[in-house]
């Protein structure tokens, strides 16, 4: 009989690879564990790669759980675009949700304050669409490197009855045993992406041809000009300054959230390698033009707590 | 505008490379104040992992003057209740890259009750930085550290003696240090160590090396890490597939999908499946990105086999010599996580791998973590560590802990608050004492090697023969009289030989290799077939 001795020199697998292992391992845990999962797909690059992930976790299959876009009426057109083509062309189930009531009743962010209007169209969205659709596990593109009180969450994130997150009192998260195990209206949020980096996840979506939202790549957009800042005029309630004018500007955005709360920073990246080596020479970290963490010092750890994603 | 960082020739090369480069996961230890948190600011901050704005955060935030215009440890401590209290509470992770490796460091708690936290991010790692304050020297949390990380298997250890600036830079203090601590860790049996003096506040030896210790010439820290062999959880076991899921997405194809945790697999190769025993080639390898002409550990997988076998989530494939076990009772350390404590005997679910399962843990004695030894104790605290019994309902497929990180691991959660109670290191199994209720399959399976079977064979003197073979290597087998007798020792889980004329077995190495083709020897060898086969 031939055996096929492994060799007693280890191979080894690149960080991309490895990144891209544990994440798929967690994928079918959760399809295999859980009775109703979801995945929340939020149009940017970190979703893009979560979809590939899927697609690769379950090949020759399709993916077996619906996607869920919280949808805020707030986005970017192209991102709405972009997410009916490519959920379309993956052949996945999309499940849009809004908060009608609160839109209805004239939430906005220039009228609420980013922190409520966030408040009302994710986080109340998120936790009623969830609780729709009877979801016990929900599927999200986080990484730990986005944001200090990120990196101390699980890959499985316990919420209770109320959607809301325990910091203090998380499951201890031993190999890659999982703890899945829920009462009636618990769930468990799960973060395939935790250990990826913002860096990683552009290499990705390099090595790998994957799509993303046109938005990130550097073209030529009207833009209210404010000193460092570049506000995209897509909805009507912007607040103009007097004598103040969009100008065309070469930009891109860096995050991808709703229009209003979203800067562009200026650049010439119109590739992936070119975002690449942006990212490299830049000094700033991601999530800074968004306009919600900084708010107030520890803001998304309170937002979290909520049931924010 | 962003500068551009590289040329643009250089880039593509650039991008190219980094996406081959390994990666490395690192968990920072020691008692509260060596100085861990200030290290990994110090790590992140000196290779040019943080962005300003971070530090810029971390510098309004600063209150503690003496640790600096920016109190790096601020770059890593998360939690708005631990700013509060000014301590670590949980694992944090951590990212960072060079030009040759990407790392994941486990910044993990230094309070003693913290300790199952640290397990965590011990239980991921391929390597450990256990710092020591060179003034203070070792302190028990020093030596706890050290054993928790030991005993999770973390093959290479870094002891970092830190604050050298508030030691003078002093060689004496460091060597005093250095000697005590590989005293303790020689009684651990532990790893390769490598020790340096280090200061985090002041950056010697972290990232470049110091010239205010020209007395110590080895590599920096990051040095270190750069270049020490990495793949820490790959185990010395063949290979290793614990079915995750079955793919069936229509009637042409049938996938079993897992992640190879140990070993290597190839197109062509021999499986077994466990419990089953039943044997069959893998005929594809599938992936998304093409069929692969080979698969190791850690890949993910799905595996088309040439035999349509029975084969569901939790089952075990594996290849190549070196069995696992198969037994429902077995002997683990177990650190427990719940704040009620272990009693003497406790009823839970186990998940290993694949599988949960009902369970049954028997405390047999506490492990003092200073002196390791072993000491009787009534009940298990948290965050204390003992040797126990499990006994589970299902047997399981396993590998002792030492050489296979994730077939000899496991958690015990708790049936109703569903809370995870402990995470455990599989030792071995152990014999199941005399008179414990009725003889299950399992047990009989687990002690025999073997599932019950009717061979039909030509001859009485090949029966003989037969029955001689198995015999010595420790079946349960018997000639049967009768065909009916045949079919009552087989259910009883014993090897029942029948003489037919007209068998198609004519002899005993024929014989043996049906049995093992068909799965039905399933022990830890394989039969010594002699010069036979
Ligand atoms: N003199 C000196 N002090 C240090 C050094 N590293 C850390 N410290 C100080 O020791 C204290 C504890 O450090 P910290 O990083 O918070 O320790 P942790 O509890 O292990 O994370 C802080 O006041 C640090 O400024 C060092 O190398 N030299």
């Amino acid at each position: 009989m031939v055996y096929t001795e492994t060799s007693t020199i280890m191979q080894t697998l690149s960080h991309l690879k490895a990144l891209e292992a544990e994440s798929i391992h967690i994928l079918r845990e959760v399809v295999s564990e859980f009775q109703r999962p979801v995945m929340l797909y939020s149009i940017g690059k970190d979703s893009s790669v979560l979809l590939r992930l899927a697609q690769k976790a379950f090949y020759p299959g399709p993916i077996p759980f619906p996607l869920l876009h919280v949808d805020t009426s707030y986005k970017f057109r192209e991102m709405i675009e972009f997410r009916d083509a490519c959920t379309r062309q993956v052949g996945a189930r999309l499940i849009v949700h809004t908060n009608r009531q609160a839109l209805d009743d004239g939430a906005q962010p220039f009228r609420l304050g980013t922190q409520r209007c966030c408040g009302l169209l994710k986080t109340q969205a998120l936790l009623d669409a969830l609780r729709a659709g009877g979801f016990d596990a929900a599927i999200g593109g986080a990484r730990r490197d986005e944001e200090r009180s990120r990196a101390k969450e699980r890959i499985y994130s316990f919420r209770d009855v109320h959607g809301q997150w325990d910091p203090k009192n998380q499951r201890p998260e031993l190999w890659n045993l999982f703890n899945g195990r829920i009462g009636p209206g618990e769930s468990i949020r799960v973060f395939p992406l935790s250990n990826w980096t913002e860096l990683d996840v552009w290499h990705y979506i390099h090595r790998d041809n994957i799509p993303i939202v046109p938005l990130y790549f550097a073209k030529e957009r009207l833009m209210l000009v404010r000193g460092e800042t570049l506000v995209p005029v897509e909805q009507p309630f912007i607040p103009v300054l007097p004598g103040e004018k969009p100008r065309l500007v070469r930009c891109r955005m860096r995050s991808l959230g709703c229009s209003p709360c979203t800067g562009a920073i200026r650049s010439d990246a119109d590739t992936v390698p070119k975002i690449i080596e942006e990212l490299i020479a830049a000094r700033r970290s991601e999530r800074e033009n968004r306009v919600i963490d900084h708010d107030q010092d520890g803001s998304m750890e309170i937002k979290k707590r909520e049931g924010y994603f | 505008m962003a500068t551009r960082a590289v040329l643009e020739p250089a880039f593509e090369q650039y991008l190219a490379r980094d996406g081959e480069k390994g990666l490395l996961r690192f968990l920072t230890c020691g008692s509260v104040d060596d100085g861990k948190s200030t290290l990994i600011g110090r790590l992140l901050f000196d290779s040019r992992n943080v962005f300003e704005d971070q530090v810029q955060a971390a510098a309004k935030a600063t209150r503690n003057r003496a640790a600096g215009e920016v109190d790096l440890s601020l770059l890593t401590d998360g939690l708005r209740a631990e700013r509060e209290q000014g301590i670590t509470i949980d694992v944090a992770y951590r990212y960072f890259a060079t030009a040759r490796r990407k790392f994941i460091i486990a910044d993990t708690p230094g309070h003693e009750q913290y300790t199952r936290n640290m397990a965590t991010g011990a239980s991921t790692a391929d390597l450990a930085i256990l710092l020591i304050d060179a003034r203070q020297g070792v302190l028990p949390q020093s030596r706890r550290h050290a054993f928790i990380c030991s005993l999770l298997g973390i093959p290479r250890f870094v002891v970092a003696i830190n604050k050298m600036d508030a030691a003078g830079y002093h060689r004496a203090v460091f060597e005093r240090v250095r000697d005590e601590f590989a005293g303790f860790l020689a009684k651990l049996g532990s790893p390769q160590a490598y020790f340096l003096p280090i200061s985090a506040l002041a950056g010697d030896n972290v990232v470049a090396r110091s010239r205010r210790m020209p007395w110590f010439d080895g590599p920096s820290l990051l040095e270190h890490l750069e270049t020490v062999e990495s793949g820490g959880l790959q185990a010395s076991t063949g290979f290793r597939m614990p079915v995750q899921c079955v793919s069936r997405p229509d009637h042409a194809f049938r996938g079993y999908a897992g992640q190879v945790v140990s070993g290597a697999i190839h197109p062509g190769d021999m499986v077994t499946a466990l419990p089953s025993g039943r044997r069959s080639h893998v005929r594809r390898i599938a992936t998304f990105d093409g069929d692969l002409a080979e698969a190791f550990a850690p890949m993910p997988v799905t595996l088309e086999l040439e035999d349509p076998l029975d084969i569901s989530r939790g089952d075990l494939l594996f290849a190549g010599s070196g069995h696992p076990h198969m037994a429902g009772r077995f002997e683990a350390h177990l650190i427990w996580m719940d704040p009620r404590p272990l009693d003497a005997r406790r009823r839970c679910l186990l998940k290993h791998t694949t599988q949960t399962v009902a369970a049954e843990v028997t405390l047999r004695h506490r492990v003092d973590i200073h002196t390791l030894h072993a000491e009787a104790a009534p009940a298990l605290e948290m965050n204390a560590i003992g040797v126990v019994e499990m006994v589970t309902t299902k047997a399981l497929f396993f590998d002792s802990y030492r050489l296979n990180r994730i077939t000899g691991s496991f958690i015990l959660i708790d049936p109703e608050t569903n809370a995870t109670l402990a995470a455990g290191m599989i030792l071995q199994p152990v014999a199941a004492p005399a008179g414990s209720g009725p003889v299950t399959a399992a047990e009989r399976m687990a002690r025999w090697g073997h599932r019950g079977a009717v061979i039909e064979i030509e001859t009485a003197s090949l029966a003989v023969a037969l029955e001689r073979a198995l015999f010595d290597h420790g079946c349960s087998v018997a000639v049967a009289a009768s065909r009916s007798a045949a079919s009552a020792l087989k259910g009883a889980g014993i090897l029942a030989i029948l003489v037919t004329p007209s068998a198609p077995l004519r002899d005993v190495a024929a014989a043996l290799r049906q049995l093992q083709q068909q799965g039905v020897l399933v022990s830890r060898d394989t039969v010594s077939t002699g010069g036979g086969i």
